[in-house]
């Protein structure tokens, strides 16, 4: 299959190319950029004028609920949710049931996403056995059967000397360790960051000093160890400054924010919406800027969507019984857009935080157009609005709390392989 | 008029059609309950101490938390209006079998209930209740987790305008654990609302919530201090199992840092009144003489709950 896309305004952040410019597909790969290779004929062109074309999307967060909790989501309805949100490249979470600890978990995963035909999938394995925090698993078979990196997701864990050992132990295979920096005790209980609003509601609070604690210990553990260390979805500004010192050390480590953190805080708790029940949680409203600041300034290398579909039973609770998380896939585009609008970010340096840098964290080659490269493609509306209801989402989990928002940035098509694997049905209205 | 469309307690005309909490409630909904339980007041004296303000009403004691007290008042309340009340210990059946809130609510609401009074362990509970009812439907929060509980800070109100009539002069202490207590925030929001310009927390930092100065309140550790001229003392109940975890050394240390007893409560003014949400832990929080003494409230506060519980369900009925 040819595709020649014409006309579109090209942005791939890691060529540092943003200008009208055609570009051309075959056998599966970028061929051509500005001009066609010799003797090229399309079998198909698709008009992008007034459309934006970059790499497609690469998600650092996706949990696909298999196996395990298919009554939440399915790998179906989540990788149809994938490709109609642009994203072609994402990272799965260990925490499915039974946990990703097995190679042989892992490499069916690996085969039901491949023969779905749809989005890359890229398995975040288990750090300990069943998540528990006390038997390391077997990182390099797992590695060797797809996994790139290695998590705790949520779980916590809470013997050092443990988390000493896995980081010493996956190093060895020079194996990225992720974890998300929350001490268990420090957020016993916790539902709602500790602030005015769980003063309020009298939430049980969740404190910041449970994540810098834990960043601490992480970041003292990282340089004994030497290992990679990827710190998933900070909260806090503090927590920033902590990570922003460590790097300005050398450290190498690199951090991500989920994208519902760029513009909630603990305000939209409001009245006990359980879609905003999240983890971590919604901080406040200094904690907020300081992200949406970092994101820009590239200290948060990269943002996700933490992707998380939730059934309606497990989110019509109390908030506190609410199972936490957001589904995010088919907003993750959107609402990067419209933090880029709202703080004056360039649109190249916003879409380079949810393709190549998220790529650069992963370690894969993807999240750039260069010529050879797999044509991994999203070409969207930028000028595109549309409402975010329950009906629009193709993901199963409906739990968001920006229902009822009015986006800006529709998917018109996701090329993967040089596949068209999805097409907008109808035109999005523009304004 | 005046309506917040993200007020789920208010009516599209601004008037009461659940009470969840007293938070974000316009004062004028507040006096217009004390002064309806002001007149509910005298029924309780009669003879015959029934209205039939509720006839024919069907109200649920929905309560998946026990409670003795709070459940008996709102009882009481609802049969003097001639209501019709079912009492329902949900922790007790369905929710050991797997059922959900709303399940048991919407069973419920088949069986043509008019009112639900709703006590639940969890903060937020009536919310989630009452946005999922029928609008013709009801609901009272009863006490939910640590976030409210609206007719105690009201019936609290009604004992402190009975005593001292005016909240505008007045400074006023809370003492205790603040920090589990729904009664506290209910309470601070009432007296907020109503004018009051000195509302002091007393409490050791591990029994105050974060931020507890965004409430609008003065924060004392140091209960002598706190106690100081103030026209009224509202002491909180210090749940035993406080004294298991590490929020507490004992219940001694306790008891004589902020317990209540007649010296300290001598710091305050001489007229000053005190008043206790129940159930009360003699030598705990509070010592047997100040409990029993002159300046003790606590059993009228019981004798004008009926009042304010049959205010509230008047009012939400006419609405």
């Amino acid at each position: 299959m040819k595709i020649h896309i014409r006309g579109g305004r090209l942005i791939d952040p890691k060529n540092g190319i943003d200008r009208v410019q055609d570009v051309y597909i075959a056998a599966g790969k970028i061929v051509g950029i500005g001009e066609a290779p010799l003797g090229y004929t399309a079998n198909r062109i698709i008009d992008a004028t007034e459309l934006v074309v970059c790499p497609g999307l690469v998600d650092l967060s996706a949990r696909l609920r298999e196996p395990g909790f298919e009554y939440m989501a399915t790998l179906e309805s989540e990788m149809e949710a994938a490709i109609a949100g642009g994203v072609t490249s994402l990272a799965c979470p260990p925490d499915t049931d039974p946990p990703l600890d097995e190679p042989g978990l892992v490499e069916m995963l690996k085969f039901r996403a491949k023969t779905l035909n749809r989005a890359r999938v890229y398995p975040i394995g288990a750090l300990t056995q069943s998540l528990q925090g006390a038997r390391l698993t077997e990182m390099a078979e797992l590695r060797d059967s797809g996994c790139v990196a290695f998590s705790q997701a949520d779980a916590p864990l809470t013997d050092h000397q443990v988390l000493f050992l896995a980081m010493q132990y996956a190093s060895t295979f020079d194996i990225p360790v992720w974890l998300r920096p929350q001490d268990p005790a420090l957020a016993r209980n916790g539902v709602a960051h500790d602030g005015q609003v769980a003063t309020r509601l009298g939430l049980p609070p969740i404190p910041v000093c449970a994540e810098t604690a834990a960043l601490s210990i992480i970041l003292l553990l990282a340089h004994e160890t030497g290992a990679r260390v990827h710190l998933c979805r900070i909260s806090s500004a503090e927590g920033l400054e902590m990570i922003s010192r460590a790097k300005g050390q050398g450290l190498p480590i690199t951090c991500d924010i989920a994208i519902h953190h760029v513009h909630l805080s603990e305000m939209d708790i409001g009245y006990f919406d359980p879609n905003c029940r999240v983890l971590p949680p919604f901080r406040s409203e200094r904690d907020r800027e300081a992200l949406r600041r970092a994101l820009a300034e590239g200290t948060v290398d990269a943002v996700c969507s933490d992707h998380t579909p939730v059934d309606e039973d497990a989110k019509q609770l109390p908030f506190s019984e609410a199972e936490p998380g957001t589904t995010g896939l088919e907003l993750l585009l959107p609402l990067t857009l419209k933090w880029a609008s709202e703080s004056g970010v360039p649109l190249p340096i916003a879409l380079s935080r949810i393709t190549s840098d998220a790529a650069r964290v992963l370690a894969i080659d993807a999240g750039h157009l260069s010529i050879g490269s797999p044509a991994d493609v999203c070409i969207f509306d930028p000028a595109g609005y549309w409402k975010v209801t329950p009906a629009a989402l193709k993901s199963q989990g409906k739990n968001t709390p920006f229902i009822g928002y009015e986006v800006c940035g529709k998917v018109s098509y996701t090329i993967i392989d040089g596949q068209v694997v999805y097409e907008a049905a109808t035109a999005s209205s523009r304004r | 008029m005046w309506l917040d469309p993200k007020n789920p307690q208010l009516n599209h005309n601004g008037e009461l059609h659940h009470l969840l909490s007293l938070d974000g409630l316009p004062a004028s909904i507040l006096w217009q309950i004390l002064d309806t339980a002001k007149s509910f007041a005298g029924v309780t004296e009669r003879e015959v101490k029934k209205v039939p303000l509720l006839r024919g009403k069907a109200v649920f004691n929905l309560f998946f938390e026990p409670s003795t007290r709070t459940r008996t008042t709102f009882e009481i309340a609802a049969k003097r209006l001639s209501a019709d009340v079912i009492n329902l210990a949900i922790n007790i059946s369905s929710q050991t079998k797997g059922e959900t809130v709303l399940d048991t609510v919407a069973n419920l609401a088949a069986m043509q209930a008019d009112m639900f009074i709703v006590r639940h362990a969890a903060s937020g509970a009536p919310y989630l209740i009452a946005k999922h009812v029928a609008p013709e439907i009801h609901v009272v929060n009863a006490g939910d987790g640590r976030h409210a509980h609206p007719t105690q800070g009201l019936l609290d109100m009604f004992t402190i305008r009975h005593y001292k009539h005016d909240f505008t002069q007045l400074r006023v202490a809370i003492v205790g654990d603040i920090l589990h207590s729904r009664v506290a925030r209910s309470q601070i929001q009432a007296l907020s609302s109503l004018g009051c310009p000195e509302i002091r927390v007393i409490a050791p930092k591990t029994l105050l919530p974060s931020n507890v100065e965004s409430l609008g309140v003065r924060v004392y550790h140091e209960m002598r201090e706190g106690l100081k001229d103030v026209d009224v003392v509202m002491m909180l109940r210090l749940q035993n199992e406080r004294m298991q975890g590490a929020l507490l050394a004992s219940a001694q240390e306790f008891f004589k840092y902020y317990g209540l007893t007649e010296d300290k409560l001598e710091l305050a003014k001489p007229d000053a009144i005190v008043l206790h949400p129940g159930p009360m832990n003699r030598g705990v929080e509070i010592d047997s003489s100040v409990a029993d003494g002159q300046q003790s409230v606590i059993l009228p506060q019981v004798t004008f709950g009926i009042a304010i519980r049959m205010a509230v369900m008047s009012i939400l009925a006419g609405n």
